[in-house]
């Protein structure tokens, strides 16, 4: 970020995930206002200003923000019918609370100084754990004991069987894990890359290199911080689909 | 400051830091939660509401402008069968006068024919009653012309011997 003291170059690219009190002090309970307070707070109000404010009007012919308010809509109400087929839909609101949650959270932790909730692994990790301890609750709930034979691949020839049960077992403990450090990961590796290279514009010999990387970066985060959005969201319909769809897909 | 920068490179990740966890997952569960809220009570149902308001409009308007369609072919039918009568009509009323004026015409024509008829009728009774008198005048003439030139010669002119004569030159 700056040259200290001896002219040598300092870079921390970590620090912008520092939790952080935001009222001084430093001692951090659990209900402590904190930086994550504040930016998962405007999170949730860029959402309400998109989906409250923007829609308010109404209108049959839909202004600029209705009209993405309309699109991602559509877009996660198709997505949830088709991935998670028709039974699936009735936990749209979720699925839509999920996505926005998330978009929310990747842009506006794009904003410069701003601190990026969703590079957390406790976040994620919550998210992703939400969303495995719902497919589990509702598969055992709509199916009964019949949602483990989503662990016995029937096509698959007898001798394999179990083996294949315990790889199938495997992957769907991983399952959270994945879900959540690929989430947190990619949005912790951009940050950082953002800041080194912002920590090197500061040498003059190299700062216009320096600068043209952090614009490119910058657009390809901005890619991420919505493919992301969308990676984990579709995961989740497909981890509902197990949970409410047919075994077999 | 001083004491977070610190701290933060003896913990490494910030991400790894579990004193935080309690404190991020309290908040991101309220957050959550709001959003829920927000979602379920306001901005769903309102853009639910919006997009099947959309669709009745777009069906309704396809049906009216069905209906439209349909009205202006019926529309266009009434007209060329009106004008296809209109037609018909000024047809008939076009023979009707043609024969009502053939009629007059032949009626007329028989009037003046038969008038041309009586006067020539007439006229040739005339042409025989002058020429009956004139004929009865040569032989009264003839006859005293005759007596006169036999006086004239000293004869005594006997008068039937000369309107024989007479009848007989007038016949030849």
């Amino acid at each position: 970020m700056a040259t200290g003291e001896g002219g040598g170059l300092s870079i921390h690219p970590m620090d912008q995930f520092i939790v952080k009190p935001l009222f001084g002090g430093t001692e951090i309970a659990f209900y402590t206002p904190t930086n994550v307070t504040l930016w998962l707070a405007v999170a949730v109000a860029a959402i309400a200003a998109l989906f409250v404010l923007g829609t308010r009007a109404q209108d049959v012919v839909p202004g600029r923000s209705q009209s993405i308010a309309e699109l991602i809509y559509g877009f996660i109400h198709n997505m949830v019918e088709e991935v998670a087929g028709h039974d699936g839909a009735k936990f749209f609101p979720y699925v839509m609370t999920l996505f926005l949650f998330i978009l929310s959270a990747n842009l506006v932790g794009l904003i410069p100084m701003s601190f990026t909730t969703t590079s957390h692994i406790a976040v994620t990790a919550t998210l992703a754990l939400a969303v495995f301890l719902a497919v589990t609750i509702v598969g055992f709930v709509r199916k009964g004991p019949a949602f483990l034979a989503m662990f016995w691949v029937s096509s698959a020839p007898l001798p394999l069987r179990p083996i294949l049960a315990v790889i199938e077992l495997i992957s769907y403990f991983v399952r959270p894990l994945s879900h959540s450090i690929r989430l947190a990961g990619n949005l912790m590796a951009g940050h950082a890359v953002l800041k080194v290279f912002a920590g090197f514009a500061s040498i003059a010999l190299v700062s216009p290199v320096a600068i043209g990387a952090m614009a490119a970066i910058y657009a390809l985060e901005l890619l991420v911080a919505v493919v992301q959005a969308y990676v984990f969201t579709i995961l989740t319909c497909v981890y509902l689909r197990d949970a409410v769809g047919d075994a077999h897909h | 400051m001083a004491t977070e920068h610190g701290a933060a490179p003896a913990v490494g990740m910030p991400q790894l830091d579990t004193t935080t966890y309690a404190n991020q997952i309290f908040w991101l569960a309220i957050a959550l939660v709001a959003i829920y809220l927000i979602l379920t009570r306001i901005a769903l149902p309102r853009i639910a509401a919006v997009l099947s308001e959309r669709k009745g409009t777009i069906t309704n308007d396809l049906l009216m402008a069905e209906e439209l369609k349909s009205k202006a072919k019926a529309a266009e039918a009434a007209y060329n069968e009106a004008l296809a009568q209109a037609r018909a009509e000024a047809g008939r009323i076009v023979a009707e006068a043609r024969a009502a004026i053939q009629r007059d015409l032949d009626a007329a024509t028989a009037k003046a024919d038969a008038e041309i008829a009586a006067k020539l009728a007439q006229s040739e009774a005339r042409i025989a009653e002058i020429r009956a008198t004139a004929a009865d005048s040569v032989v009264a003439v003839a006859t005293d012309t005759a007596e006169a030139l036999v006086a004239a010669l000293g004869g005594r002119a006997d008068a039937a011997m000369v309107a024989a004569a007479v009848a007989g030159r007038i016949k030849g």
